[in-house]
Order: C-alpha cells, then sequence, then structure tokens
C-alpha cells in the first residue's frame, strides 16, 4: 500500500470540537458535491473571491482529490475595487494548494465596452460581475462553476438547490428548477448551457467559522479586527482610498473594524469589532443580530428582492 | 394586532452564547425536518416560532418581514415571509419551492426544509422530504385530519421517513382539549397503520403562535405528559447504519500523477468498513481486501455511513465509476419495480425511454408497464395508461446497466434512482424500488 499524506497541506489532523460531528457531516457532504460534479462535468471551475466561504470551498476542494492534485482551475472575478490584502491572500492561498489562477477582469469588460460602468461616488461594480463572469464562462468553454453560495445568506438563496442551472444567456429561473431528490446529483446539460454548483449550501455563516478554526484555514487579516479610516454612508462603514472617495458633508475618521464579507470595496462595509482572533470572531457572529448581506452588503438593500434579481440575470 | 415575535423569550440567547464559547459537548448528528402544510395550517408560523425562540431571526430578516407584511398583507406581521424567499410567493401568498432553514441549540444542530402543501407541488414536496430524518406534519385541531395531512403522511412514508410528528397546531382555539387532540391523533394513526410502510406518529398539542409545547412544556396542557416539540427533536436518534450491508458507489477513481497510488472515491452507506475487510466488486464479483482508507486525504482505520472516504484495495482490480464496492454479499439486476414521483410536464408511458442514474451508474431505462397510479385523495390503487406531474405509481423498468438495487426500505442508497429526460436533461422521476428483479 502507498502512504498517503497525513494531511495535504501539512496540516494538524481535524481536531475535535464540540460541534465537530455536525462540521465533519457538511464536509463529507461537500466532498461528495464535489467529487460528483468534477466527474460528470467536462471543464469545471472554482469561483474563489478570496473570502471566507470560498477560502473553505476551496480547502474542501483540495481535500477531495488527494492526494492527487485539484482537477480544475481556479477563477476570481476581478472588479479592480479590491482590498490589496485580500489580492496578496489570494495570491499565496492559490499557490500553496497548487492550483491555476484565472483572472476574469471587470475593467477589461469596461474597456472592451461589454458593460457601462455607473457614473458618481457611489458607482459600484458588483453587478457588473455577472457580465464578465458569464463572458469569462463562454471564453473558457466552463461547463460548471463552484460557488461557495450559502442557502443561510440571502432568502432567494434559501430556495435555490445544491445545482443551479443556466441558459445559454446565464440565467436562473426560480420557478423552474430541476428537481433534486436525494443527493443523485444530475449534472446532466445541454452545449452552450452551465451550472453553478453550491457545496456550501447547507452552512451557516458560524459553520464556516467553525470549520476555519478547526482546519486552521487561513484568511485575509481583514476579516479580524484592525484600524483603518472610514466614512458612515447608508448605514455602512466603507474604508475610505480606493474606490471610495469622501463626499463633501461626509466625516471620516478611524476606527477598529473588521469585515464579515469580503466584496467590492465600493460596495463593502465595515462593522466595529474588537474580535481580533478566530475565537473571538465565533463569540461575536453567534451573537450577531444582524445577517452578514444586511450588515455588509449595499447592493442586498435596494430591494427585498435585490438577490434574486441579480441571480436571474446570472449573478454567482 | 399581535406580534407573535414579541410573546416569548426562550431565552436560549445565553445557552448558544455559552456553546459557541465552547463550554457544551454536542454528540448528536445534526437532524434533517421536512414541514409540510399551508400557510392555514400554522406551518410557516411554527418555523419561525422554532427559527424566533432559538434566536436565529436576525433584527434586518425582521425588520423586511413587517416591510413585506405591509405590503402584501393585512397588516398583521406574517411569519410565512421569512420562508417564502421568491418574489412570485411572496406575491401569491403559498409556498411554490422548497426553503432551508437553519437552527440550532446547545443539544443540536437542524437543518429544515420547508416545502410546499398543494398538490400541484408534489414534486418539490418529495424534493425536500428525501433527505429528511423526520417530518413534521400539521394539522389545524379545528378542521382536523384532511386529505393534504393524508397526501403528506403517504408521501413521508414513501420516501422513508420512519417517524411523522404530528403537531396538531391551534389548540388554543379549541381550549386545549384533550378530547379534540386524542380524535385528531386517533385519526392520523388509523390511516398510517394501513399504508405499505411503517411510520411511527409522535404528537403534539401546540400553539405554533403563542409557543405552547413549541420551544417549552405549556401550562395550558397538564394532560399532556410528552415532551415539547423542540425538546422531543434534540433528543430524537436517527439510525444511520441500516440493516444492509457497507456500499461504495464509485465516484471516481483517484490516481495522481508519478505515483502508485490509487483510490476508489465515494460516499459510504449501509454499514462501517475497515482495513483488513474483504470487499466484492459489483457487477464484475472480483474481491480484494481493504489496505487503506482516507476521509478528508487523511489516513483513517474505520469509516462510518454517510462519510465521503477514498478506498485502497490490496489487487490491482479494474474498478471504474459506477461500480459498486460492497461488504458481504450483494447481487446486480437489470430489472426493478419501484414506487415514483413524476416531476414533468412529459407524461410517462409504457415503453418510453429515459436516463436513469442509480448511485454513480448512469445508463437507459425503458418503462416495461405502469402497474398502478395511487390516487392521492382515496389513495386507491388504479390503472393507468400514463403518469402525469406530481402522480405517484408503481412501475416496472428494465435498464441497460445492471445495478447494485435494494430495496429502498432497507436501504436508501441501494434503494433508489431518478429518471433524467433525454431531450431536456431535467430529472423527471423519483424511483423508490420495491422489488429488485
Amino acid at each position: 500500500m502507498s502512504a498517503a499524506p497525513q494531511g495535504p497541506f501539512g496540516d494538524p489532523p481535524f481536531i475535535p470540537t464540540h460541534q465537530s460531528r455536525h462540521l465533519e457531516a457538511l464536509a463529507d457532504e461537500a466532498v461528495t458535491i464535489i467529487r460528483e460534479v468534477a466527474t460528470e462535468c467536462e471543464n469545471p471551475v472554482l469561483l474563489f473571491s478570496g473570502g471566507k466561504d470560498s477560502a473553505v470551498l476551496l480547502h474542501l476542494a483540495v481535500l477531495a482529490f488527494a492526494p492527487a492534485r485539484l482537477p480544475f482551475p481556479v477563477m476570481h472575478v476581478d472588479t479592480g475595487h479590491n482590498f490589496p490584502e485580500v489580492i496578496t491572500y489570494r495570491d499565496e492561498f492559490v499557490e500553496r494548494v497548487g492550483a491555476r489562477l484565472v483572472i476574469a477582469s471587470v475593467q477589461q469588460s469596461i474597456d472592451d465596452g461589454r458593460v457601462v460602468e455607473d457614473e458618481g461616488p457611489r458607482a459600484s461594480r458588483n453587478r457588473l460581475q455577472s457580465v464578465t463572469l458569464l463572458d469569462a464562462i463562454a471564453e473558457h468553454g466552463f461547463d460548471a462553476a463552484f460557488g461557495g453560495g450559502r442557502r443561510d445568506e440571502d432568502k432567494a438563496r434559501a430556495k435555490e438547490r445544491i445545482l443551479s442551472f443556466r441558459d445559454r444567456f446565464g440565467r436562473w429561473d426560480p420557478r423552474a428548477q430541476r428537481p433534486e431528490p436525494w443527493d443523485l446529483l444530475n449534472a446532466r446539460i445541454r452545449k452552450g448551457e452551465h451550472l453553478r454548483a453550491f457545496p456550501l449550501s447547507n452552512w451557516t455563516e458560524l459553520d464556516i467559522w467553525q470549520y476555519i478554526k478547526a482546519e486552521s484555514i487561513p484568511l485575509p487579516t481583514i476579516y479580524f479586527s484592525h484600524r483603518r479610516v472610514v466614512v458612515p454612508r447608508d448605514g455602512m462603514l466603507l474604508s475610505v482610498g480606493g474606490p471610495v472617495e469622501v463626499e463633501p458633508g461626509e466625516q471620516p475618521f478611524e476606527e477598529t473594524v473588521r469585515y464579515r464579507t469580503v466584496g467590492d470595496a465600493s460596495c463593502t462595509g465595515a462593522v466595529r469589532s474588537t474580535a481580533a482572533t478566530i475565537d473571538d470572531v465565533i463569540v461575536e457572529v453567534a451573537a450577531a443580530r444582524i445577517t452578514e448581506r444586511g450588515a455588509t452588503r449595499a447592493d442586498d438593500n435596494f430591494s427585498e428582492s435585490a438577490m434574486e434579481d441579480r441571480k436571474r440575470e446570472g449573478y454567482f | 394586532m399581535t406580534n407573535v415575535l414579541d410573546v416569548h423569550d426562550g431565552g436560549l440567547m445565553t445557552t448558544v452564547l455559552e456553546e459557541h464559547a465552547g463550554l457544551h459537548v454536542s454528540t448528536m448528528p445534526t437532524l434533517r425536518i421536512a414541514t409540510a402544510g399551508s400557510v392555514d395550517d400554522g406551518k410557516s408560523t411554527l418555523i419561525g416560532r422554532l427559527l424566533h425562540d432559538t434566536k436565529t431571526v436576525f433584527e434586518d430578516q425582521l425588520a423586511a418581514v413587517h416591510k413585506a407584511s405591509a405590503r402584501y398583507g393585512d397588516g398583521e406581521v406574517n411569519l410565512a415571509l421569512l420562508t417564502d424567499g421568491l418574489r412570485a410567493e411572496r406575491e401569491q401568498g403559498i409556498t411554490i419551492d422548497v426553503a432551508h432553514r437553519y437552527f440550532a441549540t446547545p443539544a443540536r444542530s437542524f437543518i429544515v426544509a420547508d416545502t410546499p402543501g398543494h398538490a400541484q407541488y408534489t414534486r418539490n414536496m418529495v424534493t425536500g422530504a428525501s433527505n429528511a430524518d423526520v417530518a413534521i406534519v400539521l394539522v389545524d385541531a379545528r378542521h382536523g385530519v384532511v386529505e393534504q395531512t393524508r397526501r403528506h403522511a403517504f408521501i413521508a412514508s414513501l420516501l422513508g421517513v420512519h417517524t411523522i410528528a404530528l403537531a396538531v397546531n391551534k389548540m388554543d382555539l379549541v381550549d386545549w382539549d384533550e378530547g379534540e387532540f386524542d380524535s385528531v391523533v386517533k385519526d392520523l394513526t388509523g390511516f398510517v397503520d394501513a399504508l405499505p410502510t411503517p411510520v411511527e406518529i409522535v404528537a403534539f398539542p401546540i400553539s405554533a403562535l403563542l409557543g405552547d409545547n413549541v420551544v417549552s412544556h405549556s401550562t395550558s396542557t397538564p394532560w399532556y405528559e410528552g415532551p415539547a416539540l423542540l425538546e422531543w427533536l434534540e433528543q430524537l436518534d436517527v439510525a444511520t447504519e441500516g440493516s444492509g450491508a457497507a456500499r461504495l458507489d464509485v465516484q471516481r477513481v483517484i490516481r495522481p500523477q508519478g505515483s502508485d497510488y490509487r483510490g476508489y472515491a465515494g460516499r459510504l452507506a449501509g454499514a462501517r468498513v475497515a482495513v483488513g475487510d474483504a470487499i466484492t466488486v459489483q457487477p464484475s464479483g472480483r474481491t480484494s481486501t481493504v489496505v487503506g482508507l482516507q476521509r478528508f486525504g487523511r489516513d483513517t482505520a474505520c469509516a462510518t455511513p454517510g462519510e465521503a472516504i477514498t478506498i485502497e484495495l490490496a489487487d490491482d482490480v479494474d474498478i471504474a465509476r459506477g461500480d459498486v464496492l460492497v461488504l458481504g454479499n450483494a447481487v446486480s439486476t437489470e430489472t426493478v419495480t419501484g414506487q415514483v414521483c413524476w416531476m414533468i410536464d412529459r407524461p410517462l408511458e409504457p415503453g418510453s425511454r429515459w436516463w436513469f442514474k442509480h448511485g454513480t451508474r448512469v445508463g437507459r431505462a425503458i418503462v416495461e408497464s405502469i402497474e398502478y397510479r395511487h390516487d392521492l385523495t382515496t389513495l386507491e390503487q388504479l390503472p393507468a395508461d400514463e403518469l402525469r406531474m406530481n402522480d405517484l405509481a408503481v412501475i416496472r423498468l428494465s435498464l441497460s446497466e445492471p445495478i447494485v438495487a435494494e430495496a429502498y426500505v432497507s436501504s436508501r442508497e441501494g434503494g433508489r434512482l431518478i429518471l433524467v429526460d433525454e431531450a431536456t436533461n431535467t430529472t423527471a422521476g423519483a424511483v423508490m424500488i420495491t422489488t429488485t428483479s
């Protein structure tokens, strides 16, 4: 018998925590989904934003095929409005797991005239990502895209199946979802269509953090408390600098904050927090009274159907 | 107007926090619950109550529910809006598709699949209930067991849900009358006793609106000596090991470049497997011995059902995706009979041809016959020339590839398959095998 590696990252074994049985069952489910889609589809890709959910997803994907290498590339849809810490982290993490990184650039879509950027200081590129994503999927001929979406994030996501099918226009039709009995996944598609696979569908924000702790998965530093110059806008604290410019009448100030989600810097808000370690964050998340998207995403607060509308257009 | 969210405080937050600080040890596996019923039964109110009393409803979600209630409703806070996440559902005031909700107590984590109750969305209920350990069926105490209740109990039993929590709701509206409760329980118990698959009924006299017997025992029901619904769910034992043999439907052969490692990846079902166990490969019938086991890329000596593992064998046996590694005896078959839930517009007819997927085996299936269709009102067995969307029936199939089939009642993994439409690729039917020859 040949020796299988003890921990594909040279990491310590799974540390049993108070919720270890629950987390392990979620990980078993995710690994099974990843293996099945990667085997049924010809040319899958894993969407990696550098956020905590995609870090867990990529970690599980590596475990799913160990000791073999990850059999598909990783793609970052880059809005150009990044936190520099996240880009550094992205490159290190992808290199560490030995994956091939594909970058789909929203800036390129703008330069090519595929999308028109909104004007003004509050313009966000978040919605533009859908076009860049669909273009990249077509360009590379990807037939399946793994995403880190979770059903507890949003009420439209709560309705989405593990496998979410997109027509030739990239659209999701929530009223005609493919039935998904048991875990017998049916990944058959026609040419030109693609599917999104969500192996973390049944995870909660707290599950993600507890798993990150149990598996010692590295994260971008902005997930932990730090001092930052912010400006209050639309009920959120936006980081000053990069795409966010101070408008007349706004008073920026320095605050101790951290990020609960990592997205486009122009519309992702920081939360006041002194949580400096994973244990601190776990306690904070357990006590949180606002959902992570409600607390940190301006784009989801436009209307009660904001996520459903964007998903219909091809969003993650 | 009553804001039901302000009525009770379960007091769980403190304990939940203590737990997350690492002070509590839970060993109960996650419980998957399917709920069925219409808005009128109070199903969504019950889920809202469970989410609220376990502090799972967030303030921004609550604010959104208040806002949406004002838009769609008559001014009352409608907890159904917490789970009815699609615009069409909010506009029509009905549940169309399955919504998943998550909550945890110090004792256990829960996944709730909130499924639609209307007959025209039976296929979505089947999707939601197919992964459930337990089903909660709601009955309005004033109306008792109705046609929909019987249909839900029947579907749950077909899908192998062994236990139904019968939540007799709105007990406050019948003055907490023990006789009313008993007659509902007797009615449904009598019905399920006549079903082909055994189902246990455990009944709770509750008020989802007021919270009685949902999270904690109610003083309004001194005659009821059982636990509150949540207490019972926390302690419910769900067997992961069936009576069947251990089986691994091979998803993929893992062969790293430049290494002689060869592992067979899949999700273990049925029973445990350990290093040293003798296995048989189906359908080839070749035998070998397990010499290595990995889970999450790490060596382990033993694996239990449900785990996503990789198995190494002593011999260089020809094994591909779709093959099954079995511990003990198992036989392959190319004909099966089973219960089917039909899920698409295109009808199923005798002689029609479909793709099938059983475990990780994909092939062609031909419908040999429709034995009978279940009338969902009377549960009579009726002859049928074709099956339409949401029909439940018994059919006989011939398969192009042999499968290691088991009866669904003894092995969920070995006893189920899906039929897929060759033209559209959509999943057309869910089959629970009753006979493997």
